[in-house]
């Protein structure tokens, strides 16, 4: 069979993951330091843990409601009040979904007509735009700029925007900068969707993770509660990414059509990852706690051993990522990544792939113990002296 | 300080310099916090957390539970302090349930811990009785792994 010819096209025409293509390189190599993964080195905190064993040993495990069990999606809607003061009815505005990414898929695939813009601020996680163009839309690099701060502004959001403008995808604490936006940065974002029809997709997995300063959600900001669709999940605040469970909160006419494609597709999220979720929401305040304190004294520890090597890297205040710039070195991500893989054997992942805007800069998770970070640092640094200009 | 204290618990030879880093103080503020902590007697001491049994093969420890008669005024204090006088116990703690005090040594040979329990401990005045427990292997201790780095299972599937 000519599987080149038979297949879906739009399915060929998807690029494989650029952080995926980098590690494979990797795998082959001996001795190799990674600051390349993008999930918490925690364990699940154990009152989870434990709801999920308690799950398999006394209850069945069915089919559950297609929007997720009540009482998580109760507890979801006690949390965005507790947390950002956000009011989703359990009933019909929250639906639990198969991880952070479900959900982002789903919002393209229930708002998007083919040819429908949808502006992706960048750098940003990798799968926005393949995911968009599998639900027709076009995907439209919106970059931002490391002078300020990576955020969004409201100039840049109002230049960028076209009568086919649909939907615009802000995710903060972002991956791959670190980077947040502050109530007033919204405030202005807002001044220039008030009044459109534009949507807003706000990926915010890395709430919970931010240093010195409370995250805000752009639904807290008047009138932008009914054009934004929030999605939050348990992977990185709980450290469960491999439990996969995630969820959407938008008004109820968007929920109700993302749960038929949820229904016919995925049916819902897997039962016992619910149970235990419930104990995420209930028991694990400090759990949590405990694992932002840590990561932020690495990340400060990261940010100071980056300055002392003069590499010049933005002082991210959220997720668990630095994006030092290596525009000083004269190579481009790419080339630098592959060198520093194979001279010094430390994996990162190039800022290219997170979009042209960051092409002259790494993404260095710093999810690791500080014993490894310390490591990393020290061999990054031999390998700036040696390719000093 | 609390802060502190934990980094200090998971690794105290992280410098001055290092703790100010991460905790977002200077380092003089970090120098005058652990003096602090010091003088209070909050800090008693620093010490290193070894694989005995790589460091040497020899070595033998025990856990000595001791059963005591307390003394009128002074209850358990005075036995835990003459037995906290012995150079080769390294921890001793009162318990409460079936014992008094708990005590870890470390010699190096059964002989030398047997002879120590029947000699020195067995024969104070106020012991009842003492049952030791000798330790065959350790996982962990004060929150350190004393294994094999388990590597990180993390894939990168992105």
């Amino acid at each position: 069979m000519n599987y080149n010819e038979l297949m879906s096209q739009r399915a060929q025409a998807i690029m494989p993951s650029p952080i995926r293509r980098f590690f494979d390189l990797a795998e082959n190599m001996e001795n190799v330091i990674s600051l390349g993964v993008g999930e918490p080195d925690f364990r699940t905190p154990w009152p989870i843990r434990s709801a999920a064993i308690n799950t398999l040993e006394r209850q069945s495990i069915f089919y559950g409601a297609n929007s997720g069990l009540l009482e998580l999606r109760t507890e979801i809607s006690n949390y965005m009040e507790r947390k950002y003061q956000l009011s989703y009815h359990p009933e019909n505005e929250i639906l639990v979904t198969v991880g952070g990414s479900e959900a982002v898929d789903l919002t393209f695939r229930t708002l998007l007509n083919p040819g429908d813009e949808v502006l992706v601020t960048e750098p940003c996680f990798v799968c926005y735009a393949p995911l968009i163009s599998l639900a027709d839309g076009v995907p439209v690099p919106l970059p931002t700029k490391e002078e300020n701060e990576f955020r969004l502004t409201a100039e840049e959001l109002k230049a960028a925007i076209t009568p086919k403008t649909k939907l615009i995808m802000l995710s903060y604490p972002n991956n791959p900068t670190g980077a947040i936006m502050r109530r007033e940065n919204y405030e202005e974002l807002a001044k220039v969707l008030r009044g459109t029809n534009i949507f807003v997709l706000s990926d915010e997995i890395y709430s919970e993770l931010t240093y010195g300063s409370k995250h805000t959600s752009i639904a807290e900001i008047p009138d932008m509660r009914e054009r934004t669709i929030v999605i939050n999940g348990f992977s990185k605040a709980f450290a469960m990414t491999g439990w996969r469970l995630g969820w959407m909160a938008a008004p109820a006419e968007i929920i109700a059509q993302a749960r038929k494609i949820h229904q016919y597709g995925i049916m819902c999220a897997p039962m016992v990852s619910q149970r235990a979720a419930i104990s995420a929401l209930k028991n694990c305040d400090a759990d949590v706690k405990h694992m932002v304190s840590e990561y932020d004294h690495r990340r400060r520890f990261l940010l100071e051993r980056f300055a002392e090597m003069g590499l010049r890297c933005f002082p991210a205040q959220g997720a668990f990522y630095l994006f030092p710039s290596i525009e000083s070195t004269g190579m481009d991500s790419e080339t630098f990544c592959e060198q520093l893989l194979q001279e010094e054997r430390v994996a990162v992942v190039p800022g290219s792939a997170f979009g042209e805007s960051g092409k002259n800069n790494l993404r260095i998770s710093y999810a690791y113990s500080l014993k490894h970070l310390s490591e990393a640092a020290d061999r990054i640094e031999h390998f700036l002296e040696r390719h000093a200009k | 300080m609390k802060e502190l204290l934990k980094l200090l618990k998971q690794n105290s030879r992280l410098s001055n310099g290092e703790l100010a880093t991460m905790l977002g103080k200077t380092e003089g503020e970090i120098a005058n916090q652990i003096k602090e902590l010091e003088a209070k007697g909050i800090i008693r001491g620093y010490s290193v957390i070894l694989d005995e049994e790589l460091a040497d093969s020899d070595v033998v420890s025990a856990y000595i539970e001791l059963k005591i008669t307390p003394q009128p005024d002074r209850g358990f204090d005075e036995m835990a302090k003459l037995i906290s006088a012995f150079e080769e116990v390294e921890s001793v703690t009162l318990m409460s349930g079936g014992f008094d005090l708990g005590i870890t040594i470390t010699g190096s040979g059964l002989k030398q811990i047997a002879s120590f329990v029947s000699q020195r401990l067995a024969t104070l005045d106020g012991v009842l009785s003492t049952r030791t427990h000798f330790v065959l292997k350790r996982y962990k201790e004060k929150g350190i792994l004393i294994q094999d780095d388990p590597g990180d299972e993390r894939g990168v599937y992105l």
